[in-house]
């Protein structure tokens, strides 16, 4: 962290929350005039006008950072200022990470104290590590104490964020448990503990597709609040998402222009929203859904494989065919039950539509069977 | 409004099915102790108040009016606990204060409805344009988009005040307001439209006179708020003569309790729209004495999510409670209301997932609360609809069992079995279907008809689903749909729905149906379905129905068998794949109805069961045959497969299963069809000594099906080297103008004479 804070400044290619939005975050502390919880810099209100956007009374115009659902934030925020640990719930590419970095970022003002789980996170990760130089020299102290994002967080009274919380190994994450019941982090080998400051919590996230991975304990599960981040809620609106990420990577790949993207997102936008909703846009065929998450993010990266296929391989004119072979491979996770489903999908939903027979064939012809 | 004259009634301005409304209403009549008391409803009904002081009738129940003619028009004045109209009916009676309805009577607006129709040529009424909703303009005006929220915030979540009027009187004046640059000032004149706002208010305020007339001098009106500028300001008892003097009722009505339901409650009635959280206003207006509804209301959540097996604790309530006051506060909500404690629930108690959510919506938002009607009330139109159809159809109800035979191409016989189907459906089996005797046409039926005293009680219990025989099915049927277990339950609704005639209620089932056949995975139960659902359709046909709806399902499942059956008939043991083969045959025989174009489809499966090499022999062998059969597979191309199927390399149970499934149907096919008698008598001459001794058993086990007679006549053909030649018709002689010339009469006798028949 101490090599980061230094960094800051216009050259870092990306800056934390609170440093890109520091302005907004300024104007919204002089506008509100709302009771705040301890340590809070800002009112739950304003917390939630800064994720949603607004205009304050003094014109100042504050970004929407979340489009979506203006429950999920009110919830969001409301369980923070209740002192319970927040856990948000979605598929990739929900924005997930995104709400609890400028959560943590208008709450406290701080959104780098980071735990990032994987298989492999070590309870030191959460709790604290040992400088074993000083360990040796001096033997226990609380000079050789190493502390973790978590523990500084409790004794500075600030949102902790803890990010892919199911990837981690479920012995490790029990060890939140007493953080987050007694608010306090005992350490056995000093005989002392670390008590939590008022202020301090804790925004998990977690993939609900990998919660199979690593269950919380029921007893973990029990001190979080849940949010679950849905889906683009319209066509519209996920159409929009999926064209504005494809132009951005395919200007970082520095793919050529390609024709006709426009018709082919919207196409593989809407296979994926059927299939995810079991239903066809006009509402009236019900559909089987397939084994995988089908998110936006799997959209995006069709369509970039599509604009890949066309511009290097193809007559650079995004076709059915481009994007066919990647929109299966994202449909049939499960080859048996979700070859079933695509091929029912094909034949009730897609076959019948007149302008579709281009992209019909195209799968037909991708179907391996 | 505090102070006045004693002979000015009080106005009471509600909001019908308000909680707040209703105890402020309680409230306020405990103060007042009027001598008379009027409420906003139905005046025809004014005798069925004496019941509401019987403890046999418990919200929520509705009154119903409906017109003796025509009992399909009808309306609904539901009322329950937290019901202002009922806390003031309850008040009356228990005080021994009469009480009245003062609305416009049924009869008139009936009349009105009437002549309106009439007007329009008989054509579909344009919904009428729902009169200004005052609490959504209040709530604009108060810069609020959700009017119901802001009217829990002001109305229902404030705590009682201490003058009981003063409320009443801050919600009139705030009326008025609204209405103040409403009012038309000219008289529409005789030609127009008459405004039935202006015709009840006129009525209310007459009523108001007639009370003080008749001595009355605490007179206390119970109406909808937006009422009550009109009847606080009368204009002269002439002017309002004079506007309802031009409408007499010409329409006859009678009137009923009903027992209700919160489901019922919320959807619209007389009283406009239905609200939409029955559940959460009675749990506000019980919990009215408690500081604070929400423990209580979570500790019900709570429960319910526990016997539904959530681990929900306590710590979760408490928790939920927190949480649903600090959402209120941050949205600036004086209180928490039904979004906020669900959004509690939601987060704390569900994992953020929806789904126990609609368990608490269904059982504690709305509540599954059934109200109860004491016998004594008058009977049901429902009966009355019956007996008039009766009359209609010259069907009368006899003790005695008689049969009755009804060819469905003459008019009035198709209506008897429609009403005998509709019946059936409501569970009044006053008519049993007695299996048809040597015909199976579609156009004959033969009906046991056996009236049992007792079928009344049925006629009655079945009051519930509606006012007249028809409306009454179509509501069953679509819930017998929506209720159903299996798919085939669903398919039997839509065919006794199809012999009943209800074309309202078949989008329903057909929405049940699709969505059913949709999710279903198993291919068994599709292809159980299809049979029924094509035979319907057929039926369907055979009586001019509109079944389009049921052939975009058929279609589909015809597609989702096809399919799912190659992967569904992998891997089955012997007692599984006979089960298939079974459906196998029904399906086949299912589409061999349908049109060519929906045909195609099924016989590729079939070509790819036939081809598919790991499938139960008795499966591929059955295909191979079905399209033997069609002639969709020559007889050289059998010869190879039935040889291929019989090898040494296949296991012996195979191979016969193979041959059972090839040659199943009877012996008669082997005799009369020559290549197929050629195929199996070349593969068995042509089997090695060794090899024929291993499969004879297999041999007779399929052999042994046919009827002894087959048999022998098979030995003997096969013993005969000159085979005698079976006559076969060709159509080497074919005359086409013969043929034609028999079409007519055939088309008579099938009743297709009004359509066009085509060779």
């Amino acid at each position: 962290m101490g090599i980061a804070a230094e960094s800051v400044g216009e050259d870092v290619l990306r800056q934390h929350a609170e440093d890109a939005f520091a302005e907004e975050l300024a104007a919204l502390a002089a506008a509100d005039e709302r009771p705040r919880p301890p340590r809070w810099r800002l009112s739950p209100w304003a917390v939630a006008t800064y994720l949603l956007g607004g205009t304050l009374p003094d014109g100042t115009v504050i970004s929407p950072k979340y489009i979506g659902p203006r429950r999920i934030v009110e919830v969001a925020v409301t369980t923070l200022a209740t002192d319970r640990a927040l856990l948000l719930l979605g598929v990739p590419g929900t924005a997930k990470t995104w709400v609890s970095e400028h959560l943590a970022a208008a709450v406290c003002g701080d959104s780098t104290l980071l735990v990032q789980g994987t298989a492999g996170t070590p309870e030191e990760a959460i709790r604290y590590g040992w400088n074993y130089a000083r360990l040796l020299a001096h033997g226990p102290s609380r000079a050789a104490m190493v502390a973790g994002p978590v523990m500084r967080a409790m004794s500075r009274g600030l949102v902790a964020r803890v990010e892919e919380l199911t990837r981690i190994p479920a012995d490790v994450q029990d060890s939140l448990i007493t953080i987050l019941s007694e608010k306090t982090l005992p350490v056995p080998e000093l005989n002392d503990e670390v008590q939590a400051v008022r202020g301090f919590n804790l925004i998990a996230t977690a993939n609900d597709r990998d919660r199979g991975v690593n269950e919380l304990s029921s007893a973990l599960r029990r001190r979080f609040n849940t949010v679950v981040l849905p889906l683009p809620a319209t066509a519209d609106a996920e159409v929009e998402i999926v064209g504005r990420r494809v132009a951005q990577l395919g200007s970082g790949l520095e793919l050529p222009p390609v024709a006709g993207a426009e018709a082919e997102l919207r196409r593989v936008v809407t296979v994926f929203r059927e299939l995810r909703a079991g239903l066809t846009e006009d509402g009236r065929t019900r559909l089987k859904t397939p084994s995988g998450s089908l998110s936006t993010a799997e959209a995006i990266s069709v369509v970039t494989g599509g604009l890949a296929l066309a511009a290097h391989f193809g007559d650079g004119v995004l076709r059915s065919a481009d994007v066919a072979a990647g929109i299966l491979g994202a449909v049939v996770k499960d080859p048996v039950a979700d070859t079933l489903v695509w091929r029912e999908y094909l034949e009730t939903a897609v076959r019948p539509r007149a302008d579709w027979q281009d992209f019909y064939r195209a799968c037909r012809d991708a179907d391996p069977a | 409004m505090a102070r006045l004259p004693a002979a000015r009634p009080t106005l009471l301005g509600v909001r019908h099915h308000g909680p707040g409304s209703a105890r402020a209403v309680g409230a306020a009549l405990a103060r007042l102790r009027p001598d008379i008391v009027l409420i906003e409803g139905p005046p025809e009904a004014d005798p069925l108040l004496s019941f509401a002081a019987e403890p046999g009738l418990r919200p929520p129940v509705a009154l119903l009016a409906h017109a003796v003619d025509d009992p399909a028009q009808a309306g609904f004045w539901p009322y329950a606990d937290f019901s202002p109209e009922w806390v003031a009916i309850t008040h009356a009676s228990g005080h021994g204060v009469p009480v009245r309805f003062i609305d416009l009577p049924v009869a008139v607006s009936f009349t009105l409805d009437r002549a309106r129709r009439e007007r329009e040529n008989d054509e579909p009424a344009e919904p009428v344009p729902s009169p200004v909703d005052p609490i959504a303009a209040l709530a604009r005006l108060a810069g609020r988009d959700d009017a119901e929220h802001w009217w829990e915030d002001v109305i229902e979540h404030r705590p009682p005040a201490d003058d009981p009027l003063r409320p009443f009187a801050a919600l009139a004046e705030a009326m008025a307001a609204l209405r103040e640059d409403e009012r038309p000032a000219v008289d529409p004149g005789p030609t127009a439209e008459p405004d039935i706002e202006r015709l009840r208010e006129a009525h209310m305020r007459q009523c108001v006179r007639a009370a003080r007339r008749a001595g009355h001098t605490r007179i206390a009106v119970v109406c909808g708020a937006w009422h009550v500028p009109a009847l606080a300001d009368p204009p002269s008892a002439a002017a309002d003569r004079a506007l309802l003097a031009p409408h007499r009722a010409a329409v006859k009505v009678e009137t009923t309790w009903v027992p209700w339901t919160h489901h019922r409650l919320a959807q619209n009635s007389g009283y406009g729209a239905g609200v939409a959280s029955p559940g959460w206003y009675r749990h506000l207006f019980d919990t009215a004495a408690e500081p604070d509804p929400l423990p209580r209301w979570f500790v019900r959540i709570a429960t319910l999510l526990r016997e539904a097996g959530h681990p929900v604790s306590s710590a979760h309530v408490i928790e939920a409670t927190r949480h649903a006051d600090a959402l209120a506060a941050l949205r600036g909500r004086p209180l928490a209301g039904l979004d906020e404690t669900l959004e509690a629930v939601r987060a704390v108690m569900c994992d953020g997932v929806t789904g126990p959510l609609a368990l608490v919506h269904d059982a504690l938002v709305v509540g599954d609360v059934i109200g109860e009607v004491p016998p004594t009330v008058p009977a049901v139109p429902l009966q009355r609809d019956l007996t008039r159809e009766q009359r209609r159809l010259r069907l009368r109800p006899e003790p005695a069992a008689r049969e009755l035979e009804l060819d469905l191409r003459k008019d009035s016989h198709a209506d008897r079995s429609r009403l005998l189907n509709r019946l059936a459906l409501l569970d009044v089996p006053w008519g049993v279907p007695v299996p048809g005797r040597e015909s199976r046409g579609t156009f004959r039926e033969t009906w046991r008809l056996d009236w049992q005293p007792e079928l009344a009680i049925r006629v009655a219990e079945a009051g519930v689903w509606g006012t007249t025989v028809v409306a009454a099915a179509e509501a069953r049927a679509s819930d017998l749909a929506i209720r159903a277990e299996s798919l085939a339950d669903v398919t039997e609704v839509a065919e006794r729905c199809l012999r009943a005639d209800l074309p309202d209620a078949l989008p329903v089932i057909m929405r049940v149906l699709d969505r059913r056949a949709a999710l279903d995975a198993d291919v068994g139960r599709l292809a159980d379905a299809l049979p029924g659902l094509v035979r319907a359709l057929r039926y369907g046909d055979v009586r001019g129905t509109d079944t389009s709806a049921l052939d975009t399902v058929v279609a589909g499942l015809v597609v989702r068998i096809c399919v799912g059956l190659p992967a569904a008939c992998a891997g089955l043991d012997h007692d599984g794949a006979a089960a298939m083969r079974r459906r196998l045959d029904d399906v086949h025989a299912a589409v061999q109805l349908l049109p060519e174009r929906r045909q195609d489809e099924w016989y590729a499966t079939l070509r790819r069961l036939a081809d598919r090499e790991n499938l139960p022999g008795l499966l591929t062998g059955r295909a191979t045959r079905l399209l033997l059969d069609l002639g969709r597979l020559a007889p050289e191309a059998a010869a190879p497969r039935l040889a291929r199927a019989l090898t040494r390399g296949v296991p012996h149970r195979e191979s016969a299963a193979w041959i059972e499934g090839f040659l199943a149907g009877g012996g008669m096919l082997l005799i009369h069809d020559e290549g197929l008698l050629d195929l199996v008598d070349a593969w068995i001459t042509g089997t090695p000594d060794d090899l024929f001794v291993e499969i004879l058993p297999l041999l007779r086990r399929t052999f042994a099906t046919f009827a002894a007679p087959e048999r022998r006549l098979l030995g003997e053909r096969i013993r005969t080297p000159a085979r005698a030649a079976v006559p076969i018709a060709t159509a080497e002689h074919f005359d086409g103008g013969r043929a034609d010339a028999v079409l007519p009469l055939l088309a008579g006798i099938l009743g297709l004479a009004h359509r066009e028949v085509t060779p």
